[in-house]
């Protein structure tokens, strides 16, 4: 059934036809959509049985989503930002047990400064912490890719994170095809858990392993995701046969066939880069788009399939690892060993800044040129940056850093120190 | 493609009013976009929310920096935010007010539009005629549908009983078309003077 409704509500109906048992979640923007949705569909009967549980923190959230689950409950929760922060040591619990978790990770950049807006921070700081992360393109996309998420998590008794861009995604009205309840039971079968805490049997779930097994367990977590590198095409090609549409998979290639230059993205910019370079190839530049639609398990023989043949590879990145660059860029790298070809990093959408299409095209005309710097952040108000560079290098009581940006810009109208 | 953006202040119902423009674009068949500009909204804030409206699915997600149609709730904001900021110089421009367009003082900013599709409408008051409450966003649409004939009215109320239920619905649909009557009624008027 096609729908015009805002992306977390559409999130919110696909979970709900999910059949998940427990709801645990902690509200935070941009994520607090989501959870209200469901929590609506669990107290008007629609979604049912199933507990929403209220927690008192994101910690508890996900200290709830592991008891749950160990249970053998189908179990979701959703965050964003320093609320995943804040629940980091479970997250590593919850995959670290082997728990098919089921997250949203409404992607919101991380303070100081405080910043409600959209970056991918959030979840790539978890990029280690053995949760796959799979990202969203749109919100049909997210739609789709929860109901994979928990096929593929119950599978395998692994936890995923779904990552869609917050306010972007979350908070925009777009037209979704909403599957049926009929549809998603005959996809996603009953779950059946590979261990559960149950008094009739008891077993413990949490042991302490020493150096005599540690590693074997770390590698079997290793193991199971590069399981999924298989499942992951899988699933989406059964999701397809199924719904007659495509999403998910590890990557998905856009006008790269004969491309000089590959833009490679991950989440919602992609739609962005792809009027770019509609744009840029009616100029009959040679260019083309990866989108990572698996960060974990990262694919690197597909992303190294895709991006071998081209020149130059640019890795656009809403994070990156200050004092080295860019993320995703590493792992590109790594997929390309022994290939020569020239790499960029971009940094773009930091904190929710913008990113234009005719920024990108400036960008990415310099790039086919091969005159962008190997790191680069797009339209970085060099201005500011320099005065404040200026400040702390001619008076030692310089003041805040964040303050001061904001009174150069005028935001702030608070005097000068 | 159509791009909207709507200007108004925390607590007119800006985003509701992109979001209703969707959903009737989308009851015509059309693929259509809305979303807010993101900000920690606060009540009486300046506010900004977007619609795009295309035949074919909508990839830009960049906010709408060069709109076809400027929908101001608010016409406070005329000298306080630069709304006309990337019109196009063919683009509709529906303020509400109870002054007209020449009363409004605001010529120099609007020499370079095309003076036909620019257009005053009290939606606050018709709201509070119909609501009893100056909630102009709804009553808004119904001027946009006038002005610009790019949806029907009755797309309009379609969208309306989607979003809110029972007299609520009916009354903002009641404002919508007394707004879409009289932007058309002006409109006829303009007609009868010769350029």
């Amino acid at each position: 059934m096609m729908k015009q409704i805002e992306g977390s509500e559409a999130v919110a109906e696909a979970v709900a036809l999910c059949r998940p048992e427990v709801i645990c979640a902690y509200p935070i923007s941009p994520q607090t959509h989501i959870v209200e949705g469901i929590g609506a569909l669990v107290k008007s009967g629609a979604l049912s049985p199933c507990a929403f549980i209220n927690v008192e923190s994101e910690f508890a959230a996900m200290s709830v989503a592991i008891g749950s689950s160990a249970t053998g409950a189908r179990t979701y929760t959703a965050t964003a930002s320093q609320g995943l922060l804040l629940m980091a040591e479970a997250v590593y619990n919850a995959s670290g047990l082997g728990l098919p978790i089921v997250m949203t990770v409404a992607n919101r950049a991380i303070g100081a400064p405080i910043n409600i807006w959209n970056d991918h921070s959030d979840s790539m700081s978890q990029r280690d912490s053995g949760w796959l992360q799979l990202f969203a393109e749109s919100n049909q996309e997210a739609l789709d890719i929860h109901i994979q998420a928990f096929k593929l998590a119950e599978e395998l008794s692994m936890p995923i994170m779904v990552c869609m861009d917050g306010f972007i995604l979350t908070h925009a009205y777009e037209r979704v095809a909403m599957p049926s309840q009929e549809e998603v039971d005959a996809f996603l079968p009953p779950y059946e858990p590979r261990q559960v805490l149950d008094p009739d049997e008891p077993v413990s779930i949490g042991a302490m392993v020493g150096p005599e097994a540690f590693m074997e367990v770390r590698y079997l977590a290793h193991a199971k995701q590069t399981m999924a590198l298989e499942r992951i095409p899988e699933i989406a090609a059964e999701f397809e046969a199924a719904f007659g549409r495509k999403a998910g998979g590890l990557v998905r290639r856009y006008r790269t066939e004969d491309a000089e230059t590959i833009v490679v993205a991950l989440g919602s910019v992609v739609g962005t880069l792809e009027e770019a370079i509609d744009a840029m190839r009616d100029r009959d530049v040679k260019i083309g788009l990866l989108s990572i639609r698996s960060f974990r398990p990262f694919p690197l023989t597909a992303v190294r399939e895709a991006l071998q043949h081209a020149k130059r590879v640019v890795v656009l990145e809403k994070a990156f690892s200050v004092g080295l660059g860019g993320v995703v860029s590493t792992d590109v790298r790594l997929a390309l060993s022994g290939i020569q070809l020239h790499g960029y990093t971009v940094v773009a959408g930091l904190g929710g800044r913008s990113i234009t299409k005719d920024s990108l095209e400036r960008m990415l005309a310099d790039a086919v040129q091969d005159k962008l710097e190997p790191l680069t952040f797009l339209d970085l108000d060099w201005g500011i940056v320099n005065r404040q560079l200026a400040r702390e290098a001619s008076i030692r009581k310089s003041g805040p850093i964040a303050e001061n940006l904001l009174r150069d810009l005028g935001t702030v109208q608070a005097k000068a120190p | 493609m159509l791009q909207i953006r709507i200007h108004g202040r925390g607590g007119q119902g800006v985003v509701t009013a992109a979001e209703l423009l969707s959903v009737a674009a989308f009851e015509q068949g059309r693929h259509a976009q809305a979303f807010p500009s993101f900000g920690s909204e606060r009540t009486g804030a300046p506010v900004v929310a977007f619609c795009r409206i295309d035949e074919r699915p909508i990839r830009l997600r960049e906010p709408i920096l060069a709109p076809d149609v400027l929908l101001v709730q608010d016409p406070t904001l005329l000298h306080q935010v630069d709304v006309f900021q990337g019109l196009r110089s063919d683009g509709y421009v529906l303020i509400n007010s109870h002054r007209s367009l020449g009363d409004l003082g605001i010529g120099e900013l609007t020499d370079r539009f095309d003076k036909a599709r620019l257009i005053t409408v009290p939606a606050t008051a018709i709201a509070l005629q119909y609501l009893g409450r100056p909630m102009p966003n709804a009553v808004m649409l119904g001027g946009f549908a006038a002005l610009t004939g790019f949806l029907s009215i009755d797309a309009v109320a379609h969208a309306i009983t989607g979003k809110f239920t029972g007299e609520v619905a009916m009354r903002n649909i009641e404002g919508a078309r007394e707004a879409y009557a009289l932007v058309n009624e002006r409109l006829s008027h303009r007609g009868e003077i010769p350029a």
